[in-house]
């Protein structure tokens, strides 16, 4: 691989028709890059699990993936209300979805662990009232 | 088995896929409601049963790797979700029995339930 490979997608707010469009995009840019099914596979869930907490809880937001030589790294980022409690976020089960989003089988409490699981290295920046950058890098092995 | 098989075991409608019954062979299957634990739990190549019917179980679906869909209880999904699982070749099926029942006969049919690894907290 040369040069990385950048791309940005603008997520809105809420939009459960579109929600997943981004990480479907970034599912089909690493299949086609001939990366391994497992590491787009991790790769797809970090996106989609990062996209729908913007969907849900950002108010939107931007996604970037950036692949390079050795690693991928999806970043997200929004300007919504911040994560008051992170270690509490981080529990699976925990949740401050609404019940219109757990009746679409959201809001399970599991997409923060999700996306730590499927990542080699995880890093949140959160602060109240100014929003949340997430950062996952997955190791191209 | 194949999908063609699963079709027959649930008496299944066939709401997209008809034409790749045959040629997809599965072994595992997950079953939730929760899109996350599909997300957390599900085996790749495995087949997913649920009762939700939105456009983000096709999804789900096709993050995950897994080749088909049985949507139970007899729930319709709506033309989003359909025109997603024409895009990405996923087979959709209908089965108009429970969760419960559904997962039963394909257990005793042969079909494997995905592995739950031990999680750290």
């Amino acid at each position: 691989m040369g040069e990385p490979v950048l791309l940005e997608f603008e997520v809105k707010p809420l939009d459960f028709l579109a929600a997943g469009e981004a990480a479907e995009h970034v599912k089909e840019t690493l299949k086609t890059l001939g990366l391994s099914s497992d590491i787009c596979r991790r790769a797809a869930v970090v996106a989609y699990e990062a996209e729908m907490n913007l969907v849900i809880h950002g108010g939107g937001g931007r996604m970037v993936l950036r692949v390079e030589e050795d690693r991928i790294a999806i970043i997200a980022v929004d300007k919504g209300p911040g994560i008051p409690d992170l270690s509490l976020a981080m529990q699976e089960g925990y949740s401050t979805a609404p019940d219109y989003i757990r009746e679409m089988g959201f809001g399970a409490g599991m997409g923060l662990s999700n996306i730590k699981r499927n990542s080699d290295e995880f890093e949140i920046d959160t602060e109240i009232g100014k929003g949340t950058k997430l950062v996952s890098v997955i190791y191209i092995k | 088995m194949n999908l063609r098989n699963v079709r027959d075991i649930l008496n299944a409608e066939v709401l997209w896929g008809e034409e790749l019954l045959d040629e997809v062979e599965v072994e595992y299957a997950f079953a939730s409601d929760l899109m996350s634990d599909v997300l957390a739990f599900a085996t790749p190549g495995s087949f997913l049963l649920t009762g939700l019917t939105n456009v983000q179980i096709v999804r789900t679906a096709s993050m995950m790797d897994m080749p088909g869909v049985v949507f139970v209880r007899g729930k319709r999904p709506g033309s989003e979700a359909l025109s997603l699982a024409e895009n990405m070749r996923i087979p959709l099926l209908l089965s108009c029995k429970s969760m419960f029942e559904s997962c039963g006969l394909l257990f005793v049919a042969g079909i494997l339930p995905c592995k739950i690894l031990q999680r750290r907290s």
